[in-house]
């Protein structure tokens, strides 16, 4: 991959707390697996910051190779990769995700 | 490119002979599809691992082919 989209990943990752890699905007969702993402996440009431992969080819492409993993949405927390949007849900019906946010001391969504 | 339900399933048993495989046609168009894969093998593996491992063995169709592939992974009770 190249280094320099590997240097902006990882700094988008550690520079914030929640970070969803997705299609579009939290408003304006352009895929419904990201619009799920979003609407957990929203529901979690956690504070987020969101990457448009759309509007940036090398992070699209780079994100997948990042994370080894070759969907849209991603969500990382603290740095770490927890998941795509199967993932999320499932581990939000088992109030894992929750949990996690919990653990991880991630600051609830300004309101 | 849409795939058939049963060359999904075929490649996800290539990699997993002893998996149980459902495979779901979501809406019914050949191109949005829910797969749920219960195997011992995903024994030890955390959901991320379990993911990967199914995305590896559908060879890279992953996000490309396969947009619409939700997926449920476990290991037997």
């Amino acid at each position: 991959m190249n280094d320099a989209v590997h240097a902006k990943i990882d700094t988008m990752v550690t520079s914030n707390d929640v970070v969803l890699f997705m299609k579009g905007t939290p408003l304006f969702p352009q895929c419904g697996f990201s619009s799920k993402a979003v609407a957990i996440l929203e529901h979690l009431g956690v504070g987020f910051e969101s990457v448009d992969v759309l509007q940036d080819m090398d992070v699209r492409q780079g994100i997948k190779e990042f994370s080894d993993w070759p969907t849209i949405p991603q969500l990382y927390v603290k740095g770490e990769f927890i998941g795509g949007s199967d993932i999320m849900m499932e581990m939000y019906e088992a109030g894992e995700l929750g949990e996690l946010m919990a653990e991880k001391k991630v600051a609830p969504a300004a309101s | 490119m849409p795939m058939a339900s049963d060359d999904i399933k075929a490649m996800i048993l290539e990699a997993f002979p002893d998996a149980i495989v459902e495979i779901q046609d979501l809406a019914g168009d050949g191109d949005h599809y829910a797969a749920k894969v219960v195997t011992p093998a995903f024994a030890g593996m955390n959901r991320v691992k379990q993911h990967q491992a199914v995305y590896a063995a559908l060879k890279g169709k992953m996000g490309g082919e396969l947009h619409a592939l939700q997926l449920t992974t476990g290991i037997p009770e």
